[in-house]
């Protein structure tokens, strides 16, 4: 189902390679529209560690809830969220834990987030740069809470952007999300309260007749859990 | 060490080493006991040397013999553990499983002829079975109720293969303990690479 209000490619959008004459990639703007067609997924940092979930849509009662996981552990210490081609997140996914896996082996100590999102934004960048590769069509939301830097929050776009965030979103209801999320107090929001409003933005802006039914899933790393982990569903509020 | 004119030579003498690891199965569970001694050869130099290791919630290893070896092995099923972990399946590895992975290890590295200059023993506790299995440098491999290496194979076990016959295998972890203790105070007595301070973990 493509967009109605996009401008038309033209023969400037087979390729990463290939810029527009308005100075556009093409490519890189469809796999954005992977990731905004795709289930919201929020990532809030708290002064106790940080707290993702993604609306992950159930297109069938036959699938199990667990599956087509849209949380991903990756190391003790950090997590990721995702949105978009859940295939493609998969290989993100990887990529980080090998990264994660060999700068332990390298230095000695847990990655802090802000290099392992580095390594991250430069991979995924990479296929952005090349004719035989297509950009990912997955967004991250990286979670991490390490000894250096605390815990912290970075999203790693299509395009290969690095940004460090208090709180953001991406996917479908991105914009109304961030709107909510900006109401939030980040120097006093606890992880067990960032729990309740993930589960409560993405339920209020889940359409009920136009989107299929939905499974949240959340993930944090925090000082309860001292590491990334499922969360316990007790803890679900709504 | 070697000369360069042999080509790649592979260090063959360990340089900083533990002493013996000794293991017993109790009812409802498995000890181990290492003294904290990292030897230098003859100099007792690293008085403070934890060389019991614990590789997930149902596992621990400890190792005799070369310590940078016993760092790396911990290093190595650390990682193993992440991707267990990152896995989250609610499966994880037994130690049996990790024993296995482990004595295959050792044996490659054998094969290679740079060995890890190690006598391991890995001990956990999983489906309400205990686990005990010793591995070496060779890539030998042995499960018993009861374990040691080094000098403990010689100096403990007699002693506590005549406890274990009398208790006949039913030992409690009290028991077990001081058994474990007296095997210690033995080793401390007549090995001499060993001290009287030690780590002990079930």
């Amino acid at each position: 189902k493509t967009l109605t209000m996009t401008a038309v490619g033209a023969g400037y959008d087979l390729s990463p390679t290939t810029y527009s004459p308005d100075g556009r990639v093409f490519q890189i703007e469809y796999a954005q529209k992977a990731v905004e067609s795709s289930g919201t997924s929020i990532g809030i940092r708290c002064i106790d560690g940080v707290v993702v979930g993604s609306e992950k849509a159930m297109p069938t009662k036959l699938m199990l809830q667990s599956t087509n996981r849209r949380i991903w552990i990756v190391d003790m210490h950090t997590g990721m969220a995702t949105s978009g081609l859940t295939a493609d997140a998969r290989r993100i996914a990887d990529e980080a834990r090998y990264e994660s896996e060999n700068y332990r082996d390298f230095y000695g100590h847990q990655v802090p987030g802000r290099i392992l999102g580095d390594r991250l934004a430069r991979f995924v960048h990479s296929y952005t740069l090349v004719g035989w590769l297509r950009p990912f069509g997955a967004a991250t939301l990286l979670a991490s809470y390490d000894d250096t830097n605390g815990p912290e929050l970075h999203s790693i776009q299509v395009d290969g952007t690095l940004l460090r965030y208090f709180a953001t979103a991406v996917g479908k209801n991105r914009q109304a999300a961030q709107t909510d999320l900006e109401q939030i107090d980040f120097k006093t929001i606890t992880c067990r309260e960032a729990v309740n409003k993930v589960a409560e933005i993405i339920y209020k802006h889940h359409d009920d007749i136009k989107d299929k039914n939905f499974v949240l899933e959340l993930g944090w790393a925090c000082d309860e859990s001292g590491r990334k982990f499922q969360q316990v569903p007790a803890d679900i509020a709504n | 060490a070697g000369s360069s004119e042999n080509g790649k030579q592979h260090t063959l003498d360990p340089i900083v080493t533990g002493a013996s690891v000794l293991g017993v199965k109790y009812t409802g569970g498995v000890m181990l006991m290492a003294d904290t001694l990292g030897s230098y050869g003859s100099l007792a130099r690293f008085c403070d040397v934890e060389r019991i290791r614990q590789v997930n919630d149902t596992t621990i290893v400890a190792c005799s013999g070369e310590y940078s070896d016993l760092q790396y092995i911990d290093d190595l099923l650390h990682t193993l553990v992440v991707e267990d972990y990152a896995e989250d399946d609610g499966a994880s590895l037994n130690p049996e499983e990790i024993f296995h992975y482990l004595s295959r290890v050792m044996y490659n590295r054998r094969s290679k002829v740079n060995p890890l200059w190690n006598q391991a023993i890995v001990a956990g506790f999983a489906d309400g079975k205990p686990f005990l299995g010793y591995t070496d440098l060779y890539g030998s491999t042995f499960e018993d109720n009861l374990l040691a290496t080094g000098f403990g194979q010689y100096l403990a076990m007699p002693l506590m293969r005549k406890a274990v016959e009398e208790n006949e295998g039913k030992m409690s972890a009290d028991e077990a303990k001081a058994l474990l203790e007296e095997s210690m105070r033995v080793l401390f007595y007549r090995d001499g690479r060993t001290i009287n301070k030690f780590q002990t973990a079930n």
